[in-house]
Formats: C-alpha cells, sequence, structure tokens
C-alpha cells in the first residue's frame, strides 16, 4: 500500500496503482475521455492532467501515473488548468460544433468538460478536418467527424469483446477509427460501444434523434431477455420505452449489456396484445375482459382439476408464476411445467439447476470446461466474464458440442457425449487439466439438456464434477448456463409438474382438455391438441396467441414490477416504468381477478401480500440482490435416467438476436439477423 | 494483362517464402507478430515481381495477418500507417519526389514539372494512363546533400534539375532500363561539386 495525498486529501491505495485510481479513492474527481476502469490504459487525451510535487515541473497525466509514498498531487491548480485548458482547445480544433443535433448532446464528457475547460471562442483559423462515417451495422451509428480518438471502442473491442475489429487506421491528420474494410462489428456487444464513447462519434442507430437524455424518466429494472439477470435502466416518455442502458453490477453484468438486451425495445411498441381475444368460428375477435373471464370460465366449469394444465414462458416475473400456481393448486391440477423446452432439469435440489460457481466467481476458476453450450450466444456479458478470466491467464478451456468462435482459445474435445467418457476415464488430456486445477468448472448449456437424453448428460456432467474435485465445502464447479430468465425462479417456485401431473410433453397432444400458457411462446404449438382449450396470458402475438382460444393482454417486463432471479440464482426486482398499453393488465392482477371470477379467489390482494407469499413458498426471495455460493457438500448426483445417447451437441440459442417474443418483434434485431446471419442462413437452404 | 487489378488470391511464392522465414525467425517464439513490418515488405516485392506494380492488397495483408496470429486490423493499422506501404496498385516506375525545403530550395518544383510533362500525370498520387508511372510527393528522403531528389522504386537519383529528369524518365518510358543510381552529374557519393578539396593528402592508412 502507498500513501499519498491528493488535494490536501490522504488515501491509501494499493501498490501499481495510478494517480487517477487514487484521486477515485480519495473523492476527487479528474477530467478524463481516454481512460477507463476496465480498459487498458492509452494515455492519449491528456485531459487528466494533474501537478505532482517533487517531479518535473510539468503536468502530468495521471492515468498513466503509478503511486509511490508519499506523493503529494494537485489536480486543480493553476499549471493544471492551464494544462487542461490547452488540451480541450486542441481537441476542439477539429471537433464540429454540432451539439444541437448530436444525439449524446447532454451526455457528452467533452460537452461537460469544455464548460470547465473550454474557451469562448477558437484561436484556430484553418479548416477542420472532416471523416466519412463507416458502416457498422445496424446498431452503432457513427459520426467519425467528432471522434476525438481516444480509442477506447478499439481497446474494447479488442480487450472485452475479444472481436478486434476496429483499429487506428492512417496516421496524423489522417488518422481515424475504424474496420478498414466496410463490415458491421460482429460483437454482441457492440451496443456497449456507444456508452464508452465519450462523444458522440459512436451513437445508438436506432434511438438516433428520438430523445434528449433530460426529457427520459429513467427507471431501475432487470433485463429478461437472457438468463443473466443484467442489471438496466429503462428510460422512457410518457408512455413510451425509448431506450435501455446498463446499470453497473459488478457482481452480475459489471457495466455491460448484451445488444439484445439493448436494442429489442423497439419490440416492446409491436406486436403488441392491448385487448382481450376470444375465438368464435375459428376465429380471434376482439373482446372485453368479462367477456374473456365468462368464456374461460365457462370451459372450465366443471372440468376436473388432472384435465387443466399451465406452461410459464420464458420472461415471466416470480409473483405471476406464483399467482398461476397457486391457481392451478386451487383447480386440483399438478399439471404445471415451466421447462417450455423440455430440458431435463432436476428441481429437487437448487444446486442441480443453479449457475452455482456464480457469475463473478469464474474469475476465482482455474480451468473450465463447456458442455453443450455457446456461452457468446445464449449469454455474451457472461462470455465476456469468462474470457475476462481466461485473458487473465492461467485458465485452460476445453468444449464438448458444437464448434464456435468463443472470442478465446479452448480444446476442443468433440461434438457428442462420448466426449464426456473420455474425460471420465482420463483417456483425453485435458482430463489432467481438470484434475491438477485447483477451482476447476464445468458449465452444461440447454443443449445439453434439452433433448431425450438430457437428464443423463446432467448426471453424467455432475459425475464429472465430483470425479474432478469441483464440489467442495468452499468451491462449487457445477454451473448450468440458462437461456430463460424466468427458469431459475420458476424451478425455485416449484413451477414443475406435482405428485401426479403432467409435464409439458405430456400436456401436449391432447393430454389435458384445458392449457393456460403464461407467456408461453418457445415450444411447438402446433403439438397442442386439436380440442385443447388454450388460454394464453401474455404481451406479445406471438406463436402461442395466434393458437389460443382466449388472449389475455400482460405486461411485458418494462410495465410491471417483478421479481427475477438469475442463473446464479440472485433475487433482483425490476419496477414499472410505464403502464401496459391499452387494456392489458400486470400479470398477476389478471390471475388474481380470474381466480376470483371462477370462484377460487387467490389469498393476496396487493403485491406486498403477494411478495409475502413468495418469500413464504420459498425463502430464498427474501433475500433480495444476495448470493451465496452453495458450498457443494454433498455429491449425491441428479438421478440418471439411462446413458446419454451419441447425437451431437448443438447450442440451445442458434438465432442471439431472436429468441423471444419481444426481440422477434423487433426491426432493429430482423437488421441484426440480416447483418449478421446471412452467411448461416444461405448455408442452411 | 491487368496489372493493376485486385488479385482473386494471394500466398507467399516460395522465394518470398524463404524471407519469410527468416524474418519470423529473428523473433522469438510467441512475439512472432514483431515480424509484421518485414513481412508486408516482403508480400510488397512479391506484387512487384509477378504482377509489376508493388503494393499491397487487402488479401495480402490478411495472409500476413494468418501467418502471425494478429488481427487483421492489427495488419491494417500498421500497413496504413507507413507510407512506403502501397495500399494502391502503382506504375512500373514509382516516382517518389521530395519537396520538402533542401529539396525545393535546390529546385524540386522543376523536377515535379518534368515528371508531370513526360509522364502525363497532372498531380501526385495518380498513375500514367499507360501504368508505367505513379507519382508520390514524399517527405525528406535523407538525402539533402544532393538536393533535388527523385527515388525511383527503390533507389535515389540525385542532383536533379528538369532537363536531367526529362531525359530520365524519357529513357525509361521508351523501354530502358534504370541507370545506375545516385548523383546526375557525376559527383561521387555526397562529395562537394567537382570533386574533393580538403583532405587530398593519402594518409598511411591508406585513402
Amino acid at each position: 500500500m502507498a500513501k499519498l495525498t491528493i488535494d490536501g486529501i490522504e488515501v491509501e491505495v494499493p501498490n501499481g496503482s495510478t494517480v487517477i485510481q487514487a484521486a477515485e479513492a480519495a473523492g476527487v474527481e479528474i477530467p478524463r475521455f481516454c481512460y477507463h476502469e476496465r480498459l487498458s490504459v492509452a494515455g492519449n487525451c491528456r485531459m487528466c492532467l494533474v501537478e505532482i510535487e517533487k517531479m518535473p515541473p510539468k503536468p502530468v497525466a495521471s492515468c498513466g501515473m503509478p503511486v509511490s509514498e508519499g506523493m503529494v498531487v494537485h489536480t486543480d491548480s493553476e499549471m493544471v488548468r492551464r494544462g487542461r485548458r490547452g488540451v480541450m482547445e486542441f481537441l476542439l480544433i477539429n471537433h464540429p460544433l454540432d451539439c444541437p443535433i448530436c444525439d449524446q448532446g447532454g451526455e457528452c464528457d467533452l460537452q461537460d468538460e469544455a464548460v470547465g475547460y473550454g474557451r469562448d471562442h477558437s484561436r484556430y483559423d484553418e479548416n477542420k478536418r472532416a471523416v466519412g462515417n463507416k458502416d457498422w451495422g445496424p446498431i452503432v451509428k457513427t459520426v467519425m467527424t467528432r471522434c476525438i480518438h481516444c480509442t477506447r471502442c478499439i481497446r474494447f473491442s479488442a480487450e472485452i469483446a475479444g472481436v478486434p475489429e476496429l483499429g487506428a487506421v492512417y496516421r496524423g491528420e489522417s488518422m481515424e477509427v475504424g474496420t478498414y474494410v466496410d463490415k458491421p462489428l460482429s460483437s454482441e456487444l457492440s451496443g456497449n460501444l456507444i456508452d464508452l464513447c465519450p462523444v458522440g462519434a459512436l451513437t445508438a442507430k436506432p434511438y438516433a434523434f428520438t430523445a434528449r437524455t433530460w426529457e427520459l424518466r429513467k427507471t431501475d429494472s432487470i433485463d429478461v431477455l437472457d438468463a443473466l439477470g443484467a442489471n438496466i435502466r429503462v428510460d422512457a416518455r410518457g408512455a413510451e420505452v425509448l431506450r435501455i442502458l446498463p446499470r453497473r453490477n459488478d457482481e452480475v453484468n459489471e457495466e455491460w449489456l448484451g445488444d439484445k438486451s439493448r436494442f429489442s425495445v423497439d419490440g416492446l411498441k409491436r406486436r403488441r396484445l392491448d385487448k382481450p381475444w376470444i375465438r368464435k368460428s375459428g376465429k380471434l375477435q376482439p373482446a372485453s375482459w368479462e367477456e374473456a373471464f365468462a368464456a374461460i370460465a365457462d370451459r372450465l366449469k366443471g372440468m376436473p382439476g388432472e384435465r387443466i394444465g399451465a406452461i410459464a414462458g420464458d420472461l415471466c416475473d416470480a409473483e405471476s408464476m406464483l399467482a398461476l400456481k397457486d391457481m392451478m393448486s386451487a383447480l386440483g391440477s399438478a399439471n404445471i411445467d415451466c421447462r417450455q423446452d423440455g430440458a431435463a432439469l432436476d428441481a429437487s435440489r437448487r444446486e442441480f439447476y443453479l449457475f452455482n460457481t456464480t457469475i463473478a466467481g469464474i474469475e476465482e476458476a482455474d480451468a473450465l470446461l463447456i458442455i453443450g453450450a455457446n456461452p457468446r450466444r445464449e449469454s455474451p456479458v457472461l462470455n465476456a466474464r469468462i474470457r475476462k478470466r481466461w485473458v487473465a491467464g492461467g485458465f485452460p478451456v476445453a468444449l464438448i458440442g458444437e464448434h464456435a468462435d468463443l472470442t478465446y482459445d479452448f480444446e476442443h474435445i468433440g461434438n457428442g457425449p462420448a466426449a464426456l467418457q473420455s474425460l471420465a476415464d482420463g483417456s483425453h488430456g485435458f482430463a489432467e487439466a481438470l484434475k491438477s486445477a485447483k477451482n476447476p468448472m464445468i458449465i452444461i448449456g440447454q443443449g445439453a439438456l434439452a433433448r431425450p437424453d438430457g437428464a443423463a448428460m446432467l448426471a453424467a456432467a455432475w459425475a464429472l464434477a465430483v470425479q474432478f474435485g469441483m464440489l467442495n465445502a468452499d468451491w462449487h464447479g457445477f454451473n448450468v448456463l440458462h437461456t430463460a430468465a424466468s427458469r431459475v425462479a420458476a424451478l425455485d417456485l416449484g413451477f414443475v409438474p406435482g405428485a401426479g401431473g403432467k409435464d409439458i410433453a405430456a400436456m401436449l397432444g391432447g393430454g389435458v382438455d384445458a392449457l393456460w400458457l403464461l407467456g408461453a411462446d418457445e415450444f411447438d404449438t402446433a403439438k397442442i391438441g386439436a380440442e385443447t382449450f388454450v388460454i394464453y396470458q401474455g404481451h406479445h402475438g406471438d406463436a402461442g396467441a395466434s393458437r389460443a382460444d382466449v388472449i389475455l393482454p400482460g405486461a411485458a417486463y418494462t410495465e410491471k414490477p417483478g421479481t427475477y432471479t438469475n442463473m446464479e440464482g440472485r433475487v433482483q426486482q425490476g419496477f414499472m416504468a410505464v403502464s401496459p398499453p391499452g387494456d392489458a393488465r400486470e400479470d398477476w392482477r389478471i390471475l388474481r381477478a380470474i381466480s376470483a371470477y371462477i370462484g377460487h379467489a387467490l389469498p393476496y390482494d396487493n403485491f406486498v401480500e403477494l411478495r409475502a407469499r413468495l418469500a413464504q413458498v420459498n425463502p430464498v426471495f427474501a433475500a433480495v440482490e444476495q448470493v451465496r455460493r452453495l458450498a457443494g457438500t454433498d455429491a449425491s448426483g441428479p438421478v440418471a435416467q439411462g446413458a446419454p445417447g451419441d447425437a451431437a451437441l448443438v447450442s440451445a440459442v442458434q438465432n442471439y438476436y431472436q429468441t423471444d417474443p419481444i426481440s422477434r418483434a423487433s426491426p432493429t434485431m430482423a437488421a441484426c439477423v440480416a447483418a449478421h446471419y446471412t452467411v448461416v442462413a444461405e448455408a442452411a437452404e | 494483362m491487368n496489372t493493376l487489378a485486385e488479385p482473386t488470391d494471394f500466398a507467399f511464392d516460395e522465394a518470398a517464402e524463404a524471407d519469410v522465414l527468416v524474418a519470423i525467425a529473428r523473433y522469438p517464439a510467441g512475439k512472432q507478430a514483431s515480424a509484421v513490418m518485414p513481412l508486408l515488405e516482403i508480400a510488397q516485392r512479391q506484387m512487384k515481381r509477378v504482377t509489376g506494380s508493388a503494393w499491397l492488397p487487402r488479401l495480402a495483408m490478411d495472409v500476413v495477418a494468418k501467418r502471425l496470429g494478429m488481427a487483421p486490423v492489427r495488419v491494417y493499422e500498421m500497413a496504413t500507417f507507413y507510407l512506403m506501404y502501397n495500399l494502391q496498385p502503382v506504375g512500373k516506375y514509382h516516382l517518389q519526389l521530395c519537396t520538402t525545403t533542401p529539396c525545393w530550395l535546390r529546385g524540386s518544383d522543376d523536377v515535379v514539372a518534368a515528371c508531370k510533362k513526360i509522364t502525363g500525370i497532372h498531380g501526385f498520387g495518380e498513375t500514367s494512363a499507360d501504368g508505367m508511372f505513379t507519382m508520390t510527393e514524399v517527405e525528406c528522403l535523407g538525402a539533402c546533400v544532393n538536393a533535388p531528389i527523385l527515388q525511383i522504386n527503390d533507389d535515389y537519383y540525385e542532383d536533379l534539375d528538369g532537363a536531367r529528369t526529362e531525359a530520365l524518365l524519357e529513357t525509361l518510358k521508351s523501354g530502358g532500363a534504370l541507370p545506375a543510381p545516385g548523383s546526375t552529374v557525376g559527383r561521387h557519393a555526397s562529395e562537394p561539386e567537382g570533386g574533393r578539396s580538403v583532405l587530398l593528402a593519402t594518409t598511411s592508412t591508406g585513402e
């Protein structure tokens, strides 16, 4: 540790810290454009100049200056102010004065700092340089004349995203940030470039010229488009959600967000269910709530409980799933299931379906085996965390399943389950890497579980975890990578068939006479029995709604408060940003209302009571925002049914950009698919 | 054959491959990216040898990137930074004219005018209609004592004036070979015009 004084404040920081970090610790803000705490130090903007006593009498860039014992730093002396004013003048030489038409206006670092260090006029009489705009695909809009060459985007794409496509080409006055060859950025994290850009050079293309930051109402929420549970901020104006930005949570998403989670927002306005519908003589007709309820009550009257079933979708909040489960048990039905894809998830013990290592815990691991997953497509921010660990070194990674570019090197052991055997008997070299590792981990994806031999795969993966010492009192290396945001909460609530209940496969094909779909669209609805009465409760007119006999319009995740449990078991709560459109209502309210209508009123009248019931059903819901790594002390594994087959493993997510009703309704996501997957589509045809 | 077309494929040929191995072997294992500049040069020389135009098509840069395990954009950054890598096809004779102060004081304007006159090129960066010549304006070539300088491909032609430049280019245009490089007024190395004037006595060590 080194002790130093910054503007008279004494701080102690670890050796090897930089002066800018020490200033941060002392609570002194130093302006910066190129420095970013999660990126390497570039030191090229020169805005973070400070004065350090007993050093050569000139300003020093604090981002690249290591601290030393007894340093005395001044961040606001005359020398510093003059230096920063000079830097600002040079930055503004070539920066256009187009703030009034710039989307960054109001949240622009350069604009903010120019207030403090800018001059009221320019002494530069020559022509400003102009740079042609680049086409970086449907997400990032470029106005390259505004670029101040901080190189944050270049460093992010090379270091964090692991897709080194950006560079500084040409030189001097002609230097440009770009890809050199025209092509869209192929990273699923490209939206983060927009946040990182300190000026208006990189802005959000779908959000261009839409709103000013001060017009927006900002609401904290949780992302549901993958199972990571990224913390987000929903920016809305009036009744419309305009954009979604990540919130910082070092234990979950750091400060990153995947492109789907960020830019599916235009899907929230399209294909919405804003009034109830009833199928009359084969055609869906708009109806009132009263009529819809009457139609449901009419069909359910006298129907035995075991002929009624319910399936929970991938985007549901825990509250509405609990209300549905309670209503089903009031109706005498144990036919409930949340595993739309038929994944063989074992709900009997929590550690069988959690990402037990925890997301931040990946950084403590020292070997990784991925089975039947493509983390880059299934959860790009999680993949960035794996890459972060890999970049730190000493982290052998192996993959069993579909070969893909994961942005880090890995050993490809095989395509099928046979590769598991080669590890178990030690015939493959990677077994040695797992054996010698102190904290090895396994990630098993839904691609390995959602198949006929899924239970055997789960048991085999668990057995490997036990064999290679991944379970002990202070480490748990067995991880399930989920793709559905609602899945862990549903399993925590026991949204799986009860005693004698039917699972999704048994409910389809006429196994039940009435089927309640709570936002369930990710299974083949054609398999529902022709005579089955289908009630679809959800927010988008997607697969489930088109098969429904009665549609109850629900709320999307931005339109209701809700509890979500991410794949590591972290319970998080989102708030309501806007009201649901038209006649649509919050989902738990719909269920509460219909339950009373059919004579089985649920025992809670408000959200507080519902949340109390949630904690009563499973105490984990009381511990919001907390996650504690389970101790892997019980080595007994899930029940194996048969042996793994020999079909090749494929990832559960083939198309990152369209995995749910919201992203399928989004024109931006459709444009991303066109930009990124054309080659794949042609090859498949 | 149109030698200036973008090639459809690129691979190091046998002669280049030998140079590539030497260049890579200069650096420790794992640091082979350090060989990017020699490899780009080898690729450019191969283009000259094979197509007659010394330039770096993007394909060649991709081959270098792959060979050295680098992201292609890291190679593009390199190739676009240095002026001696040509990103566009150049003519058989790449005329690199120094117009920096010493050359300019010694009459580089006349050399530029002579080049334009003989080749029919209107400005820097252009290639003549017959594909023979490309004119590039360069900064100091570091041979100011014998200014003005015209660099043709790899060689310097020094002490030029308008007439001698015209004669030189006429020779090339009519199919003649490049003359011996160096001073065009018979100056030896960078000795004074008209021969040595000091240190004339031979010393015990020889010259």
